[in-house]
C-alpha cells in the first residue's frame, strides 16, 4: 500500500518556533490562518481541556489508568506530546505544536471574559501542562527551563558533596544517592514560596535547593502567574475582537459549548407519562431539576430563565411537544394565568423550544457548564445550579429534609467549598441511589436521569449512549447545529419577557 | 549609670525638647530615602502618630526632612509608629480614586513580645521583664538573625541590612530593610514567617513544639543557640522546679513534661518507640525558642513602633541594638527620655573638650546644625545613633557596590 505525503499549504517549519514539544505560550501567533482552521483548532483543544478535567476528577492524576486515557485523547485529536524523535514525523510534529500554540490562545479569547471561565481555563491548562511536563526525560525538562529563561541553575558536584546531609534531611524522599544522581536547582525563596512556608526545603542565602521532581511546582507556579497576567491583559483588548461578525458568535459559543452529547435527538418521545414526573423528580430528577419542578407545582409559575432550562431538559427526558403543552398549561392555570393568556403568550414559547416556531430549530437542553456558568438566578428565579448558586446553609437545609446523613451532607458541602460543583451532584447521585461510584463523569442533567433510570432498572427501553466523543458530529452536525443554537438562543432570550 | 526617675506626666515637658534638640532627624530620613534610588519613596511612605490624650492620626506624610521635622515639632506625638510606601501620599489617600491607592513597599518586620512567653516564665508575667528572663530575647535575636542574616551566605534566607530595635519595654523588632525583603508579597511574608515558626497553638495546647525525622537543618542550627542558652537560662535563671514563685500554670506545664519524659524513658526503654525521639529536644525549644506574631509580619502595610520613638510608659527610648554586644545588652541601661533630657543641660564629665574640638572641626555647618549634632553627642543617646549610622553606611555601601555592578554589565554590551 502506498502512502503519498498530502501536501497542505502550509507554512515550512519556521527555524525555533517550535523547538521544545511543550511551551509557555509566552508569543501569540503571527500568521493567518483560515476560518475553519480556526474553529477546528478551538474545538478540538476544548475536547482535550475537557478531557482533562472529566479524567482529573475520575483518576488521580499521576495513576497509568489517566496517563493512558489522556495520552490516546492527544493521539485522537493531534496534539503534541512527548517529543518525537522520528525524522519522517518532522512534519506531523510541527503541525502539532503549531495547532497547540493557535488553540491556546483562541481559547484565550474565549475564556477571560468572566472570572469563572478564567479560573477553569486555567486549571485544566495547568493540569495539562504539568501533564505534559512530567512526561519529558529530564534533559528535555532542562532544556525546557533554559529555553524559556527560567533563571534556575544547578547545583554544581562540589555544592552537592558538602551540603549532601542538609539536602537529604530538608526534602522529602531524598535520599544520598539520589542528591549525587540527580540535579538540583537553585531557586530563589520567592519562587518556591509553598515549600519555604512548611520547611520541606533547604535555605542557603536565600535560595531555595530544589530537587529535580519538585522543580514541576515552581514552574507551575510561574505558568499560572504568567496565564493569568495574560487573561488580563486578553480581556481588555477584547472588545476589538469581539466586533469581528466572524469570530463573535463562535467565541460566545466556545465559553459555553458542550461538546459531546448532546441530548438535542429526542430518544424517548411518548415513553414518560405526565403522571410519573412526580415521582421521577424526587427519584432521578438532578437537584436543579427537582427545585424547579417543585417551585412550579408550588407556585404555579416560572419565571422564564426557569423555564427555559426545565422545558429543555422535559423535552430532553422524552417529552412530546403535545405533553409539554398540557404540563405547563394546567400548572400555569392553577395560578394567575388563565387559558386564554397561555395560549396567547406561553404556549408559543414552548413551541419555539421544540422548533416548531420562528426559525424552526430544535434546541439543546443545557448541560450543566452552561448551567452554573451563565444566567445567574436572582430574587425569584429558581433556575442555576443549587450547588453553585444556592447559600450553603440552604443548600444543607435542603439536603437534610432529603433525609440524607450529616457525614453525606459534610462530603459534598466540602466538594461546594473546593467549587467542584458536578462533582457535589455526582455524590448527591451515588449517595440518593446507594451506590460508591457513580461511574461516569457528570456534565449534563439529562445524563443524571439517563443514568439514574439506568441504576433503578427502568431503564429497559432507554439505551445507554457510548460515552465516546462524536468528531463527525461535532465537526459536522453538532458544530454548526450548536453554534446556530447560541446565536438562536440569543434572540429567543430577547424576545421573551418575563411578566 | 545613674538613671533619672521617669514618670509619663513629664511627656509633655521632655517630648518637645526630644524633638527639637535630640531625636536624629538626618538619620532617619537618611534612613527611609533609601538613597532616592526610587522616586518618592520617602513622600509615600505613611507615618502614624498617637497624639496627647490618646488621639490617634493615620496617614501622615511629609515631602522632605524639614517638613518631618516641624511637623513633629508642632504635634509632638507620644507614639511614632511606621508604615508602607503605598502609591500616592497618604495625606492624599482621600482624593485618590478608590482602588488605586495601595501599599506597594515595606520593610519585613518582626516582633517579638515577652508576653508570648508567660505560660514559661517563672519570673515575671505579662508586661514585667528581669535580666532573667531577657534571655529569652538574647536567643530569639541569635536564632533570627543567624537565619534572616547569618554570616558569610550562613544563612538560609540571605538578606543583608537588619535593624534590631528595643521596643522600649518587653520585646524587641527586627526591620530587614533589603530592597529584596522591602518587595515581599503578603504571600512571601507569610510564608518566611511560618518557616521561621516552631511554637505553635494557643492556650488549649499542651505541648506546643512537634518534631519528627529527619530534622531540617534549619530546626538543628536554632537548637544548637538554643542549647548553648538553655542550662544558663532554664535551670539556673528560672529556677523552675524550685521556685516558690513558680506559678501554678508553668508547674502544671513542667510536671507535664517530666511525666511524659519519665513515660517516654521507660517506654522507649520497653520498646524503642521513635515517639519520644526529640522530647527533650521539643521542651527545650518550647522554653526557649523565638515566639513571633505571624500577623505583624505578614501585612505590607502593618504599622509598627519607630525606632528613636518613646515608650510612653517607661520613658525608654527604641534604641538599637548592638549585635557585637549582644550577651551583654541590658534593658534597664536603655536611657529614657527624662535621662538624656537632663543630660542635656548637664554635659557628662570629660564631653566638654571633646565638645570643643568638635566645633572646630565643624565650622562649615550651620550653627543651629552643629548644635543639634552636639546635642545628641552630650546624652546617652550618641552610641546608639553611631550604631544606626553604622548601619546606614553599611546599606549605602551596598546601594553603591550594585550600582557599579549595573553599570559594569552595561559597559560588557
Amino acid at each position: 500500500m502506498q502512502f503519498s505525503r498530502r501536501r497542505r499549504l502550509v507554512s515550512q517549519p519556521q527555524d525555533g518556533l517550535y523547538g521544545h514539544c511543550l511551551q509557555f505560550y509566552g508569543r501569540p501567533p503571527a500568521e493567518n490562518i483560515s476560518l475553519a482552521e480556526f474553529e477546528t483548532f478551538a474545538f478540538e483543544r476544548l475536547k482535550l481541556l475537557k478531557t482533562v478535567e472529566n479524567l482529573g476528577v475520575s483518576y488521580v492524576k499521576t495513576s497509568d489508568q489517566y496517563t493512558k486515557k489522556l495520552y490516546s485523547e492527544f493521539s485522537n485529536l493531534n496534539f503534541p506530546h512527548k517529543a518525537e524523535a522520528d525524522d519522517k514525523k518532522e512534519q506531523t510534529e510541527y503541525e502539532k505544536r503549531r495547532k497547540d500554540h493557535i488553540s491556546h490562545f483562541i481559547l484565550r479569547l474565549a475564556y477571560c471574559q468572566t472570572e469563572d471561565l478564567r479560573r477553569w481555563f486555567i486549571q485544566q491548562e495547568m493540569d495539562l501542562f504539568r501533564f505534559r511536563f512530567s512526561g519529558l526525560t529530564s534533559k528535555s525538562k532542562t532544556e525546557f527551563l533554559h529555553q524559556n529563561n527560567l533563571q534556575y541553575d544547578t547545583v554544581s558536584m562540589e555544592q552537592k558533596k558538602a551540603l549532601v546531609d542538609k539536602l537529604v534531611s530538608s526534602s522529602y524522599a531524598v535520599s544520598g544517592a539520589t542528591v549525587m544522581e540527580q540535579d538540583f536547582y537553585k531557586v530563589p525563596f520567592q519562587d518556591a514560596l509553598d515549600l519555604v512556608r512548611t520547611r520541606k526545603v533547604f535555605l542557603k542565602g536565600g535560595y531555595a535547593y530544589i530537587p529535580h521532581q519538585d522543580i514541576i511546582a515552581i514552574v507551575l507556579n510561574d505558568f499560572r502567574t504568567r496565564l493569568s497576567k495574560a487573561l488580563a491583559l486578553t480581556a481588555r483588548s477584547l472588545p476589538a475582537v469581539q466586533s469581528d461578525e466572524r469570530l463573535q458568535p463562535l467565541l460566545s459559543h466556545l465559553s459555553h459549548a458542550y461538546v459531546g452529547q448532546d441530548y438535542s435527538i429526542q430518544k424517548n418521545v411518548g415513553k414518560i407519562s405526565l403522571e410519573q414526573i412526580d415521582p421521577l423528580s424526587t427519584k432521578s430528577f438532578p437537584l436543579c431539576m427537582r427545585q424547579l419542578h417543585k417551585s412550579l407545582r408550588e407556585n404555579h409559575h416560572l419565571r422564564h430563565g426557569g423555564r427555559m432550562q426545565y422545558g429543555l431538559f422535559l423535552k430532553g427526558i422524552g417529552l412530546s411537544l403535545e405533553q409539554a403543552l398540557q404540563f405547563w398549561r394546567s400548572e400555569f392555570i392553577k395560578g394567575k394565568v388563565d387559558a386564554d393568556k397561555f395560549d396567547k403568550a406561553y404556549a408559543y414559547s414552548v413551541r419555539h423550544m421544540f422548533g416548531k416556531e420562528g426559525k424552526r430549530t430544535d434546541y439543546t437542553p443545557y448541560s450543566c457548564m452552561k448551567v452554573i456558568l451563565s444566567n445567574p438566578p436572582s430574587q425569584g428565579d429558581y433556575h442555576g445550579c443549587p450547588f453553585r448558586h444556592s447559600d450553603p446553609e440552604l443548600l444543607k437545609q435542603k439536603l437534610q429534609s432529603y433525609k440524607l446523613s450529616p457525614s453525606a451532607i459534610n462530603q459534598i458541602l466540602e466538594l461546594v467549598k473546593g467549587m467542584h460543583y458536578q462533582l457535589a451532584c455526582q455524590k448527591y447521585f451515588e449517595l440518593t441511589h446507594n451506590i460508591e461510584d457513580s461511574g461516569f463523569s457528570l456534565n449534563h442533567p439529562n445524563q443524571y436521569f439517563m443514568e439514574s433510570q439506568k441504576v433503578l432498572g427502568d431503564g429497559k427501553d432507554v439505551k445507554r449512549e457510548p460515552e465516546t466523543p462524536h468528531r463527525e458530529a461535532a465537526a459536522s452536525k453538532g458544530l454548526g447545529a450548536s453554534r446556530q443554537n447560541a446565536e438562536e438562543m440569543e434572540d429567543l432570550d430577547a424576545l421573551f419577557q418575563d411578566d | 549609670m545613674s538613671s533619672c526617675d521617669y514618670d509619663s506626666s513629664c511627656l509633655p515637658d521632655l517630648l518637645p525638647l526630644y524633638y527639637r534638640r535630640l531625636f536624629p532627624f538626618s538619620q532617619y530620613y537618611r534612613w527611609l530615602s533609601y538613597g532616592g534610588v526610587t522616586k518618592n519613596y520617602f513622600q509615600n511612605r505613611e507615618f502614624s502618630f498617637t497624639l496627647k490624650d490618646d488621639i490617634y492620626v493615620r496617614y501622615q506624610s511629609f515631602s522632605n526632612q524639614s517638613e518631618l521635622e516641624k511637623e513633629m515639632q508642632k504635634m509632638n506625638p507620644y507614639k511614632i509608629d511606621i508604615g508602607a510606601v503605598y502609591s500616592h501620599r497618604p495625606s492624599q489617600h482621600n482624593t485618590v480614586k478608590s482602588g488605586t491607592f495601595q501599599a506597594l513597599e515595606k520593610e519585613l518586620v518582626f516582633d517579638i513580645d515577652m508576653t508570648d512567653y508567660d505560660d514559661v516564665r517563672t519570673c515575671c508575667s505579662a508586661a514585667d521583664i528581669c535580666s532573667s528572663c531577657w534571655t529569652l530575647m538574647t536567643i530569639a535575636v541569635r536564632i533570627l538573625d543567624r537565619a534572616l542574616r547569618g554570616e558569610h551566605q550562613h544563612s538560609d534566607f540571605g538578606f543583608q541590612h537588619l535593624l534590631w530595635v528595643y521596643s522600649g519595654r518587653r520585646g524587641i523588632h527586627c526591620w530587614v530593610c533589603d530592597e529584596a525583603a522591602r518587595k515581599l508579597s503578603v504571600a512571601g511574608r507569610s510564608a518566611v514567617a511560618e518557616y521561621l515558626s516552631l511554637v505553635k497553638g494557643g492556650e488549649e495546647t499542651l505541648k506546643k513544639v512537634q518534631l519528627s525525622d529527619p530534622l531540617h537543618p534549619f530546626i538543628r542550627e536554632s537548637l544548637a543557640v538554643v542549647e548553648h542558652y538553655f542550662i544558663q537560662y532554664a535551670l539556673m535563671g528560672q529556677d523552675i522546679l524550685g521556685n516558690s514563685k513558680t506559678t501554678d500554670k508553668v508547674r502544671n506545664l513542667v510536671l507535664h513534661f517530666v511525666s511524659i519524659l519519665i513515660f517516654c524513658d521507660f517506654d522507649c526503654q520497653v520498646t524503642s518507640r521513635k515517639g519520644c525521639q526529640y522530647i527533650d529536644k521539643e521542651i527545650m525549644l518550647q522554653y526557649c525558642y523565638p515566639r513571633l506574631d505571624v500577623n505583624v509580619s505578614k501585612g505590607v502595610n502593618h504599622l509598627l513602633k519607630s525606632p528613636f520613638s518613646v515608650h510612653p510608659k517607661t520613658g525608654r527610648i527604641s534604641v538599637p541594638i548592638d549585635l557585637e554586644e549582644l550577651d551583654k545588652f541590658d534593658p534597664f541601661a536603655v536611657p529614657t527620655i527624662s535621662l538624656i533630657c537632663e543630660e542635656l543641660d548637664k554635659p557628662r564629665t570629660g564631653e566638654e573638650e571633646e565638645v570643643v574640638e568638635e566645633e572646630k572641626k565643624e565650622n562649615e555647618i550651620e550653627a543651629a546644625e552643629r548644635r543639634k549634632i552636639r546635642d545628641y553627642k552630650r546624652t546617652s543617646l550618641a552610641k546608639y545613633v553611631k550604631l544606626f549610622d553604622r548601619f546606614l553606611d553599611g546599606m549605602a555601601r551596598a546601594r553603591k557596590g550594585e550600582i557599579l555592578r549595573k553599570s559594569d554589565l552595561q559597559k560588557e554590551f
